[in-house]
């Protein structure tokens, strides 16, 4: 008796020797992911920008940002990382992979029976290069903001962007609503808005696709849908380091199988799916045996075909018995969307009020934006065509534009591509914010010298609009805000000096700024508004 | 050193309870004259002045009813908050202020029907109403005399006791004549106070000096049984652009036997919030008096002053001035000499003289002005206006600034919206350049945020 304890007491011992590495390996994994995924997070929620000076590279060594910046650099470490150790980009960096295991994670907190809900199922590999293969081709064609649905990261900066940044600035704004109370500065208010209806129901209904299929079955986007995990999928077949099953150890109890999220397991062959496995480590974890490592390939055991103990009646149907329930759900989400989102524009519009004798205030109409014929971008877009290439629409600008003038499109060929509109600021002259924080190449790095001489459009005057006109007073505002000194008052009527003046353009001076348009009394459309240039020029 | 400090202190305040005893002798000798009556210090009773023309006895502090509290309805809409009114005016009553200031104009145009309501519920011979003809837009005689009628019938009441014909001066000479001459309404006023429903016929003055002559030059016709007019310490002798100095004004009311009401005893509070420096100066000078009290006493203590109208929005104000008044301690010439000396330091810092009236609301283009304007001045108070870059405190008053003034006046409503139309300039009794003004802080904020 005593023998029989001291055995087991013993087998235990070496087995949790072993397993302390497995533990370790998956501990530094969600430490890291948790680390990664909070900063990238909290980059889309700091709207003061000031995250950017020291985690901003955490958006730039994304993988697909990084392509089309042309970042050698990034793209072959992320290459070499993935055939090094496999595809840890998709279970550490990536945040909308670690998003999917928060999510799967909470389904299996739920009830521990859940947390073994998953079964192998072979590779969907027409979906899967069939989806990267229309994905290369509708970015080739120049349409990166469709093909940009797709793209991890910024599909996760459009939740994050959507959902969690209103969250946050609320909290922020009572936060200042406190300090105010007791005149402190270390907080203030920032305006909360709807930016783009089209971009927050993309968002909204990412998220739901997203929750419904990471909630079931773990990774099943990143193996089937997404372009960057189908790459590095590709890849990590061949990497150095993989996790390898000894036949001999394993007791053919399948908990490996049924606890991995990327269903890439095969119990019944005793083989693993290499270019679906995310690296998490979660099989190594769990196998009481100790038969799973993480070797490298050399040292790779060969897998006898020993027939497994418990057949696994896998559920092999995962994609379209998903997206029967997507259908439904994603249109329930759009009624609410619509509904919150009509609140949201109430809160925003200014409180009117009457007219009255002595003080009061007059009521305010909300600015309308112009029809502009050309889109405005951004100074360091260099053209729309650069920028519209190179856009993934992860709305990182939009989040950390401090003067609320970048804002997602709602043109189909460049949705939620940002755009810049001028109804509740300026493009501030002191600010590079876009510029510093972008990932991916549209708007390249401009410093505040250079912003003051690109052109990046000019004002148009329409005099039916000026209050000068319609209001009979002198005015000049955006004369008096131009920080290029391009509009020139001139009277009304010509040769009489004493009319009232009106505005002209320089069209040679103007960068496009937007002050006067913001500046311009007129309501609800502005006496003068700018209008893009389709590839920017310094002035 | 500690305790020197003490006996100096108590020294000091033995020194000054004896001034204020002979003040209070100074002040009984002038009660002989009929002039004034003053309750012995220790009762704590409201000091009273007599008016010379109707015998009224009325307390040296007035209520103001332009600054009434306000809050919001259901639909948002601005309206005052009619229960705490009624609080402040059964406190103010009880405590022997009897008499209150109104315009239809004021508090949006609610101030007349809130302050009648308060008033109701006490017997009408224990307060003296007063109210104006604000006839600004549009000045024919019908409007005139509707206004009139319509305050009769707010206040709800067959007679006022003081009527003033509303900013004289307020665009000059020519204004006057227009709006109160050659329509009549001067003839059909007077014709009003024979008939009893005007106790007290007299104006409220903001304007330059040939304006005051002429309207003051009409009292051998008009009999004007008061004047209000704007008196403090620092308008005293440094009246903001082109208005006129009160010594001038009071001593012109005070050789023709005219009672003085006062206006803006305080400056819209900006007597009460003094830089930091000039308070450090008036609380060495006395720690045990408050701030505003200062300027209070030297309105009080002019003998022709028939009362001093504060606009006290909130109870703690109004506990503090009748506290101030209850009684008077007059100043001394010593002390008098210190307020002058404190009005040149204080025209050293470059507040704008807004004294948030509101007169100049709403602007059409939706500026919230005066909240522009205070917010300026409160940060010129705090030393929150940084002016060069490289200095060690700059980084701090520009977040300072920037912060608080998001916090004071919504975006839409800042001073870089202002167009410059100048609607407004002929509405400001204190004759500021507004749009100059506003022009001005938009660059100075534009410039902080430029500097980053």
């Amino acid at each position: 008796m005593q023998e029989k304890r001291k055995l087991v007491f013993l087998h235990e011992k070496v087995h949790s020797s072993n397993r302390l590495t497995d533990v370790m390996l998956r501990k530094t994994r969600i430490i890291l992911a948790a680390i990664a995924f909070t900063l990238i997070t909290m980059l889309f929620l700091d709207f003061t920008g000031s995250l950017h000076r020291w985690f901003g590279w955490l958006a730039k060594i994304q993988f697909l940002p990084a392509v089309l910046a042309m970042n050698f650099a990034v793209v072959s470490i992320l290459v070499i990382l993935t055939l090094l150790c496999g595809r840890v980009y998709c279970s550490v960096i990536c945040p909308l992979g670690v998003m999917q295991d928060i999510i799967s994670w909470a389904h299996g907190r739920a009830k521990k029976k859940n947390r073994f809900r998953f079964s192998w199922s072979p590779a969907k590999n027409w979906l899967r290069y069939g989806m990267l293969a229309i994905f290369i081709a509708v970015a080739a064609a120049g349409l990166m903001s469709i093909a940009a649905l797709i793209a991890p990261y910024s599909a996760y900066g459009r939740i994050a962007g959507s959902f969690l940044a209103p969250i946050w600035q609320w909290g922020n704004n009572l936060l200042a609503w406190f300090a105010g109370r007791v005149d402190s500065y270390a907080f203030y208010s920032t305006d909360v808005w709807m930016k783009s209806l089209p971009t927050f129901i993309i968002a909204a209904m990412t998220l739901i696709v997203i929750f419904i299929l990471a909630w079931k079955n773990g990774r099943t986007w990143c193996n089937t849908i997404c372009p960057v995990g189908t790459v590095l999928g590709f890849l990590s077949r061949f990497s150095l380091f993989k996790p390898v099953i000894d036949t001999e150890k394993c007791r053919n109890c399948g908990l490996c199988g049924r606890h991995c999220k990327a269903s890439c397991i095969n119990m019944k062959e005793h083989e693993i799916d290499y270019s679906r496995c995310v690296a998490c480590f979660d099989c190594l974890d769990t196998c009481r045996e100790g038969a799973i490592s993480w070797s490298p390939v050399w040292k790779k055991k060969n897998s006898s075909k020993v027939q497994s103990r418990d057949a696994l009646t896998g559920n092999d149907d995962v994609i379209s018995h998903d997206s029967a329930h997507a259908g439904p759900c994603a249109d329930n989400g759009r009624r609410t969307f619509i509904a919150s989102a009509a609140m949201a524009l109430t809160a925003a519009t200014v409180k009117a009020q009457e007219m009255k004798v002595d003080g009061g205030l007059a009521a305010i109409q909300d600015k309308k934006a112009p029809r502009r014929m050309t889109p405005l971008k951004p100074a360091g877009s260099v053209s729309l065509k650069n920028f519209s290439e190179h856009c993934t629409a992860c709305q990182l600008c939009v989040s950390v534009c401090p003067n609320q003038v970048l804002r997602p499109s709602g043109n189909l060929m460049t949705l939620m591509q940002p755009e810049m509109s001028f109804e509740r600021g300026w493009c501030r002259p002191e600010c590079t914010k876009c510029s510093e924080v972008c990932p991916s190449g549209p708007i390249r790095p401009v410093t505040v010298e250079e912003k003051s001489s690109i052109q990046i459009g000019h004002a148009v005057v329409i005099y039916e609009n000026c209050v000068v006109n319609s209001d009979g007073v002198s005015c000049g505002n955006c004369a008096r805000h131009c920080p290029s000194g391009a509009i020139r008052m001139v009277h009304s009527i010509p040769g009489d000096k004493s009319s009232l003046m009106i505005p002209t353009v320089v069209e040679e001076r103007c960068i496009g700024c937007g002050a006067c348009e913001n500046l311009c009394p007129a309501r609800p459309f502005s006496a003068i508004y700018v209008e893009g240039h389709e590839v920017h020029k310094r002035i | 050193m500690k305790d020197s400090g003490k006996i100096i202190s108590r020294r000091e305040f033995l020194k000054r309870s004896g001034a204020g005893a002979a003040a209070l002798g100074l002040a009984a000798a002038g009660c002989t004259s009929g002039k004034e009556q003053e309750l012995p210090e220790g009762t704590g009773g409201m000091t009273l002045r007599t008016s010379p023309t109707t015998g009224d006895k009325v307390s040296l502090l007035g209520y103001g009813c332009m600054r009434w509290p306000m809050t919001t309805d259901g639909d948002g809409n601005e309206i005052i908050d009619q229960e705490q009114v009624n609080r402040l005016v059964d406190k103010a009553l009880a405590s022997g202020v009897n008499y209150y200031d109104t315009s239809p104009v004021y508090c949006q145009g609610q101030s007349e029907k809130a302050t009648a309501i308060a008033l109701s519920g006490h017997p009408r011979d224990s307060y003296f109403l007063a109210t104006k003809l604000s006839n600004f837009s549009n000045w024919s005689r019908e409007n005139s005399i509707l206004m009139y009628r319509k305050s009769l019938e707010n206040l709800m009441t067959d007679y006022i006791d003081y009527y003033l014909l509303h900013s004289v001066g307020n665009g000059g000479k020519e204004h006057f004549i227009a709006r109160y001459e050659e329509n009549g309404m001067i003839d059909f006023l007077m014709k009003e106070r024979e008939a009893g429903r005007i106790r007290n016929l007299g104006f409220s003055f903001h304007g330059n000096k040939e304006s005051f002559d002429y309207v003051l030059g009409l009292h051998e016709k008009v009999h004007w049984d008061f004047v209000q007019i704007q008196m403090n310490y620092v308008d005293w002798r440094h009246a903001a652009s082109r208005n006129v100095d009160a010594e001038y004004l009071y001593a012109e009311l005070s050789s023709r036997g005219i009672p003085a009401v006062i206006m803006e005893p305080l400056l819209g509070g900006r007597l009460s919030n003094v830089p930091e420096y000039i308070a450090d100066r008036l609380k060495e000078r006395d720690p045990y008096s408050s701030v505003a009290s200062w300027a209070f006493r030297f309105a009080g203590t002019f003998p022709d002053v028939l009362t001093v109208l504060s606009g006290m929005t909130y109870m703690e104000h109004l506990d503090e001035n009748i506290r101030t008044y209850s009684p008077l301690r007059p100043l001394t010439e010593d002390d008098l000499g210190f307020l002058e000396e404190t009005a040149v330091l204080m025209m050293q810092y470059p507040a704008v003289p807004c004294n948030d009236c509101k007169y100049c609301m709403p602007c059409p283009y939706g500026i919230d002005i005066p909240a522009v304007l205070l917010h300026y001045n409160k940060c010129v108070n705090e030393g929150n206006i940084a002016q060069n870059p490289g200095s060690e405190d700059y980084r701090r008053a520009r977040r300072a600034y920037l912060v608080s003034y998001d916090r004071a006046v919504e975006k839409v409503r800042q001073a870089d919206h202002c167009i410059g139309c100048k609607q407004c300039i002929p509405h400001c009794p204190q004759s500021i350049d507004i749009p100059h003004e506003l022009h001005r802080i938009a660059r100075y904020v534009e410039k902080l945020k430029r500097s980053v």
